[in-house]
């Protein structure tokens, strides 16, 4: 009986009281303790609660925690076992719907709870989506795949790699386009490699996710998907876009470009931002509008480029006031081949620094700067600090957000040693992580309080 | 013959004999506000209303499946009405947890010590360790879809009569906003009450009459209130009424706002559902049951065309269509009385305009109306199509053609619950004491763990010091109020008040007698709360001070009135050393400058002279003379100088 599930979540304490009475989870049971008695099922423990609580759901369908130790009396009046299954439905086919295809990594948007355990699971083939939402089958043939199972912290290299490598075998299949559930946390490290390891893609690909887990009446999640979906199926915009709520009322969703959104919020529905420019479209359930022309468009062909290269010795170092120039020397004697800093205004450090950037200059280590003020450019001739930088080999990266370029000279470093090569790589956009100019509406903060602010946010939804 | 041939009789002529024959039974559940600084689960102000608002957002609300892979019977009556929900927000008093774009923070342990105080009132057994629970409301009453709730203690009671009326549970949550309005397909919320901390008491279903759901509900608001932590005033409590008869189901009379409403809006329920059981009677007679039921719809938009009846001519006009359904066999029987004034159309009208968003009324005409609606061509021209016979019921439903479909399965569904009995509803009560459709009551499958916040251990050290700190239960005041004879029309104020703690001081400690000082802490307050002052600054320190003027003799029962009224008013109170009972010189001083000063106004009333003059001397005085005492010279004063 040992490892088994009789008495799962318990430990110490609760596990010795619960296996005297003989009462495993998901028994009927009347409870005498200390201060009443009780009457419900045995609920299964969560793993990371403590060991002196036994969970019993009551009758009316509420939790409570009895403390083990004050348990007097256990009566066994049956079991009654849950075992969580999704309903699935059959998927509709319609010869007449382009084919969408969606890729699970994980994360909010691919699961639901297991309301017994509180456990998350999967909830990913197509019935089980079509079970849940419906309305995908009024825009397309949807085929899914769960590539991993992993908390958006979780992806690194390996995960990267195998997405690049089944996007392209999906687009050589004839996919109309490819839908990538994901975590939101790093959605937009992902969205910004993936730009580069999939380049002229035929085909929308479209990552998302959702802020709130499906189980919730109020989830962003069907929306989302609903969004991704059909701008996968119908859109002309052939490149790698996060597609999350807009405003954070239920309306439209948009479509960012993937090397230039960030996750600005740790919690709300409309958490992802185009920094520096505007987003490529807005998609509602009815349509989707193009906010800008400069996009790559769909085409018929079926031929995509795959560059998996990654070089994972690349750090990414976020600069504060009084840094000590040991962190940078603990890059390079860790072996590091790569370091972006993301430094403050145009692009500084202080200067302790120094001689450990001229030691990365003579290890032939590739140092980038980025801004931590997230929009704007890097310059580093303003000011001499910056010049006396360039001088030991630290490379301004233009408005490359923090986290692209770091993704960028992974995949740099990855096909390259040769640093001017590197250099070359790093300051050529590809897919639109440098940009020339900044619109003058790519820095919008609304600050709230400002009389005109709050007007704008009273009649319109945000 | 039938078990149903008892017919209600007046409100006022219904006996607790004939409530026994109906089989009665009836359960509250009690909402209470807790008098707290901040929300439950978030640091926003809590008890600020207003209906100013800063910005708006819209969400939808989606069913969730259950675990059983069955949407809940409200969740799909809710996602059957497509609703969009508007939520207005006012900064001072949301954030973004009540938008839900926040996770909640941890529980407010001041509204926690207050639900464990009152559970110990209820003689709960308490819980060990807290689960938060999220109970799902799909009507757009909360954004998140659910409201965050945890049970404090299970399976109490509190005396009644001379039996124990069950105390199922008390739960603690977060109240829900407030709805603004529900007009077709938009439901709009003010968000200001949202996320308030609030007690759930819920009873068992053990009250017999109308009266008892009445007495048992004052009794638990008293209990709560004695305790001093909550809140008060409009709103602030709220009672929901299970009801059912004999045979019949349980209905949820929802926020009943004040108790003395609850006797007819729950004798209205039981008379409904006694008269719905006979309707049920009535159709298996005609041998319709939920099995052989039949329904058919169809469109008559075109058969229409030239109607005068006003509400589907301006449906015509505007481009909509109209629907009928044909009832088999329900001749007559939508004109079954339900409740005074209503009859069963209504139960299908209200379904109408809550599934099918119809809120305009009227929203359905059916062929037994004996109001005017359809030329008697008309309704012949449509029976006729729709091949309906002479034992058949028509009901005309118009609109928008989605909630015309969306209105006919539902004229369907309702009609055919009829054969079944009574189904299982949420009701809301209605002023004139009768009550509409609110929605379909939800299932037991509706509760789910909250993941984003861990389990809370209760811990004995917390319990003991709540216990210190409580009072003592209301009806063991109550029976020592009677003893020492504190006048009877005070007891029930006076157990419940939060200066009970003090009235036992008053009377233990300082052997003032029960009388002075219960009249004085309900009465005297009620006086002067009646003159429009602010009885709220009498907080117990300055009435302290005022019993130990009256216990040491320097003033009178006057006097205490006089100086409660000057704490009411602002007003500062003299430095007790300067206060003393008044001398036979100063009375006799008094006396005259006070007749002085009555010279000057005009009254030709004896009685009334001596009653002013009275007056005068008295607020001189300020009571530092027992009225009594000097009421016989005030008298020969006022007569001397008439």
């Amino acid at each position: 009986m040992a490892g088994d599930d009789s008495y799962k979540g318990y430990r110490g304490e609760a596990l010795a009281v619960l296996k005297s009475f003989g009462a495993m989870v998901w028994s009927d049971v009347e409870i005498k303790t200390s201060r009443g008695a009780y009457t419900g099922i045995i609920l299964p423990r969560s793993e990371t609660a403590d060991p002196h609580h036994v969970v019993i759901k009551l009758r009316s369908g509420y939790n409570i925690g009895l403390l083990a130790r004050s348990i007097e009396a256990v009566a066994i009046t049956g079991r009654k076992e849950a075992h969580y299954k999704i309903p699935e439905k059959e998927f509709p086919f319609d010869p007449g719907k382009p084919r969408v295809k969606l890729l699970g990594t994980g994360g909010t948007i691919a699961s639901r709870l297991d309301y017994r355990t509180g456990a998350v699971i999967p909830a990913f083939s197509p019935g089980e989506l079509y079970g849940s939402v419906p309305e995908l089958a009024d825009i397309c043939n949807l085929e899914t795949e769960k590539l991993f199972g992993v908390f958006s912290e979780n992806m690194g290299p390996e995960q990267y790699i195998a997405t690049a490598k089944a996007i392209g075998r999906e687009i050589e299949k004839g996919v109309q386009g490819v839908v990538i559930g994901h975590g939101t946390d790093t959605m937009h490290h992902t969205s910004a490699i993936l730009s580069f390891m999939v380049q002229d893609s035929p085909v929308p690909i479209v990552m998302v996710g959702s802020q709130r887990s499906s189980d919730r009446p109020s989830s962003d999640a069907a929306l989302n998907l609903m969004h991704s979906v059909k701008t996968a199926a119908e859109s002309d915009i052939a490149e790698v876009m996060i597609c999350m709520f807009g405003p954070t009322s239920d309306t439209y969703g948009l479509l960012h470009r993937g090397t230039r959104v960030r996750k600005m919020h740790s919690s709300y529905r409309s958490t992802f931002r185009t920094i520096g420019d505007i987003p490529i479209a807005m998609v509602s359930r009815d349509k989707i509008t193009p906010l800008r022309q400069d996009y790559k468009r769909r085409r018929a062909d079926r031929s995509v480029k795959i560059d998996t290269s990654f070089e994972e010795r690349v750090s990414i170092v976020y600069y504060y006031p009084n840094m000590k120039p040991d962190i940078i020397d603990a890059l390079i004697d860790n072996g590091y081949r790569g370091i972006v800093i993301a430094g403050t205004g145009l692009g500084h450090v202080n200067k302790p620094l120094y001689p450990a950037l001229a030691r990365c200059r003579e290890k032939g280590i590739a140092v980038y700067m980025t801004v931590q003020t997230l929009w704007g450019y890097v310059q580093m001739y303003v000011y001499d600090t910056g010049r006396d930088m360039m001088e030991l080999g630290v490379i301004p990266a233009a408005n490359m957000l923090p986290e692209v370029a770091y993704v960028k000279l992974a995949w740099a470093l990855g096909r390259t040693t040769d640093l001017e090569e590197v250099r070359k790589i790093m300051l050529t956009p590809v897919a639109g992580e440098i940009t020339e100019r900044e619109p003058s509406n790519g820095y919008l903060i609304l600050q709230g309080g400002i009389p005109e602010v709050e007007a704008f946010i009273s009649t319109i939804k945000k | 013959m039938s078990e149903y041939q008892f017919n209600f009789k007046p409100f006022a002529e219904m006996t607790d004999a004939d409530y026994a024959e109906v089989g009665f039974r009836s359960g509250l559940e009690i909402h209470q506000q807790l008098l707290t600084e901040k929300k439950l689960f978030c640091r926003c102000p809590a008890g600020r209303y207003s209906d100013k608002y800063d910005a708006e957002i819209l969400r939808h609300m989606r069913p969730t499946l259950s675990e059983l892979g069955e949407y809940d019977g409200t969740a799909l009556m809710e996602f059957k009405t497509k609703k969009e929900i508007i939520y207005r927000i006012n900064r001072e008093t949301v954030c973004t947890y009540e938008m839900d774009d926040t996770p909640p923070f941890m529980i407010d342990e001041r509204a926690l010590d207050i639900a464990l105080g009152v559970a110990m009132l209820y003689s709960l057994y308490l819980v060990d360790e807290l689960h938060i629970a999220r109970k799902q409301y799909l009507d757009g009453s909360i954004p998140t879809g659910f409201q965050r709730t945890t049970i404090v203690g299970v399976n109490g009671w509190i005396p009644y009569k001379d039996r124990r009326i069950t105390i199922i549970q008390l739960g603690l949550e977060e109240d829900a906003c407030r709805e603004v309005s529900d007009v077709g397909h938009r439901r709009t919320y003010l968000t200001d009450r949202l996320g308030m901390p609030l007690i759930e008491t819920v009873t068992g279903p053990d009250m017999r009459t109308p009266q008892e759901v009445a007495e048992v509900a004052q009794i638990c608001r008293r209990l709560v209130r004695s305790t001093g932590d909550v809140r008060t005033g409009i709103g602030a409590a709220r009672e929901d009424v299970n009801v059912s008869v004999r045979g019949g189901t349980r209905v949820e009379i929802k926020g009943v706002p004040r108790i003395p409403r609850i006797p007819l809006l729950t004798y209205h329920e039981a008379m409904r559902q006694w008269n719905l059981l006979r309707l049920r009677d009535e159709l298996h007679g005609r041998g319709v049951t939920p099995e052989t039921f039949k329904a058919e719809t169809e469109d008559v938009t075109r058969l229409l065309q030239k109607t005068s009846y006003q509400p589907i001519r301006d449906a015509l006009d505007a481009g909509l269509v109209a629907g009928c359904v044909v009832l088999h066999g329900f001749r007559d029987l939508l004109n079954w009385q339900t409740q005074p004034n209503t009859r069963f159309s209504r139960e299908i009208s209200d379904r109408v305009r809550v599934v099918a968003c119809l809120t305009k009324l009227p929203n359905i005409v059916h062929s037994d109306s004996s109001s005017e609606t359809l030329s008697s061509a008309e309704w012949l021209a449509v029976r006729k199509a729709v091949k309906a016979t002479e034992d058949d019921t028509l009901v005309l439903v118009w609109g928008g053609r989605e909630d015309v479909k969306t209105g006919a399965q539902e004229i369907a569904i309702r009609a055919r619950e009829a054969a079944t009995g009574i189904p299982s509803e949420t009701r809301q009560a209605l002023r004139d004491g009768t009550n509409g459709f609110e929605r379909i009551l939800p299932g037991p499958d509706r509760m789910y763990p909250d993941t984003d916040l861990p389990p809370k251990q209760v811990t004995e050290e917390r319990l003991e010091t709540i216990r210190r700190r409580l009072p003592v239960p209301i009806w063991t005041r109550e029976s020592w109020y009677r003893e020492i004879g504190v006048p009877a029309d005070v007891v029930e104020p006076l157990a419940a008040s939060r200066l009970a703690g003090l009235f036992e001081v008053l009377v233990k400690d300082w052997k003032i007698s029960p009388v002075a000082a219960s009249v004085a802490l309900v009465q005297f307050r009620k006086r002067l709360k009646k003159k429009g002052m602010d009885v709220r600054r009498l907080d117990e320190d300055s009435l302290r001070w005022i019993f130990a003027l009256f216990r040491d003799r320097k003033i009178s029962r006057d006097g205490v009135l006089a100086f409660m009224e000057t704490v009411s008013r602002g007003g500062t109170l003299p430095q007790a050393g300067e206060i003393r009972p008044a001398s036979e010189v100063e009375v006799y001083a008094q006396v005259q400058a006070s007749s002085a000063a009555l010279r000057s106004i005009k009254i030709h009333n004896p009685d009334k002279k001596v009653h002013a003059l009275m007056g005068l001397v008295m607020t001189a005085l300020r009571g530092r003379v027992e009225g009594a005492s000097i009421v016989e010279r005030v008298r020969a004063a006022a007569e001397e100088k008439c």
